[in-house]
């Protein structure tokens, strides 16, 4: 009975070989799947209220276009990227502000003044004054930016993904 | 279910004569000393799989390999880990594989039938002195810039062929981007091939002869 319970030298290397391996393995293992996986796991938010200068500058009725920059940063590179859009103000306050990415392929529209509509160049697809696709192969009307007035100062909310 | 899937495995591998070859050879009475071809081995495996690991970031640019591990070390989770054990197990490895070689010499193994194994040995080590100065350079900061400047310059000393070496160690005649990028193919594909198939008949050699006995009053 005494003898049974005891563990032979040979099985106790055995064990202790097993063990240590194990705790090696998993102290390297979960660190390196912490590891591969990182950049699946950060959250990269860039919203921000754009400054758009004072909102004289929009004239009343037409579409003005603006731009702007954002840079992005992924891991150690830095990429700058233009956006750019139109302002339509309707009336005083009523603010209406498109992004000019064409929802198709994410070409530039451009406002065409004698025709009253947004066109874009790629594939002639129109948009009306509101981005309400006209014709073409757009599937969604341009993409809205919210706005906001401070000290007659405009600002346009800017959000990615 | 498992006990068939291994008897399948083992009527055509073989795991029994896999075992007695490899694992379980008669050894003579030994001490710590006999341990330290092993732990080159498992250095050289933890060197290989952290190694693997960072080239995941990585960049070998001059503009970006400073940053990059700058990234792995603050930005990648665990990163300071895996570079960390890279960085220390290279030193590690180094100092290991030396006194190795010095026990071998010591105890005099290196003899009759074993003369191949130290052959081997040698070229082993060398490598390894290989991986350490073309690893030196990769974090391309000024230590390393101007430890392969000066490195590099000890080939050039060479009495007719100096010119050579140092322009073929460099890829040109400075320090460029093609010195980095040379030094890390041969950081990460041709010293680590080299390494590995030496390794082999190393193992293979060490299995043949048995290890050696240390002489006894007889002897």
């Amino acid at each position: 009975m005494a003898g049974s319970s005891r563990i032979s030298r040979r099985d106790f290397v055995k064990v202790v070989t097993i063990a240590l391996s194990s705790v090696m393995g998993a102290a390297l293992g979960i660190p390196v799947i912490g590891y591969l996986i990182d950049p699946a796991l950060k959250v990269q938010s860039s919203e921000a209220w754009i400054p758009l200068g004072p909102l004289e500058n929009f004239p009343l009725g037409s579409p003005k276009s603006f731009s702007f920059t954002r840079s992005s940063v992924n891991g150690w590179e830095k990429t700058v990227n233009s956006y750019g859009g139109f302002i339509l103000r309707k009336t005083e306050t009523d603010l209406l502000a498109l992004s000019s990415r064409c929802t198709h392929l994410s070409c530039s529209v451009n406002w065409d003044e004698g025709n009253n509509n947004y066109a874009c160049p790629c594939h002639a697809a129109h948009f009306g004054s509101e981005g309400e696709v006209l014709d073409g192969p757009p599937p969604a009307p341009l993409d809205r930016y919210e706005t906001k007035i401070e000290e007659g100062n405009l600002f346009i909310f800017f959000q990615k993904g | 279910m498992f006990k068939k899937i291994y008897a399948w495995l083992d009527e055509r591998v073989g795991f029994d004569g896999l075992y007695k070859n490899l694992l379980d050879r008669p050894e003579p009475h030994g001490n710590w000393w006999n341990t330290l071809g092993s732990a080159s081995l498992f250095l050289f495996i933890m060197q290989g799989a952290t190694g693997i690991f960072l080239t995941v970031y990585y960049t070998p640019s001059p503009d970006h390999a400073y940053d990059s591990i700058q990234y792995i070390m603050n930005g990648v989770a665990f990163g300071w880990l895996i570079r960390g054990i890279h960085h220390w197990g290279a030193s590690l490895m180094v100092l290991i594989v030396f006194i190795h070689m010095l026990r071998t010499f010591f105890s005099a193994s290196y003899k009759y039938p074993r003369e191949l194994t130290w052959i081997v040995g040698s070229l082993l080590f060398l490598l390894t002195l290989g991986m350490g100065f073309t690893g030196y350079l990769l974090p391309f900061n000024q230590r390393a810039y101007w430890a392969t400047v000066v490195a590099t310059e000890i080939g050039g000393v060479v009495p007719g062929i100096g010119d050579f070496i140092l322009k073929a160690l460099r890829g040109g005649t400075d320090v460029s981007a093609l010195t980095l990028s040379r030094f890390f193919s041969a950081h990460i594909w041709m010293l680590p091939a080299a390494l590995a198939g030496l390794i082999g008949v190393h193992l293979y050699l060490i299995m043949r002869h048995g290890e050696s006995a240390y002489p006894d009053q007889d002897d």
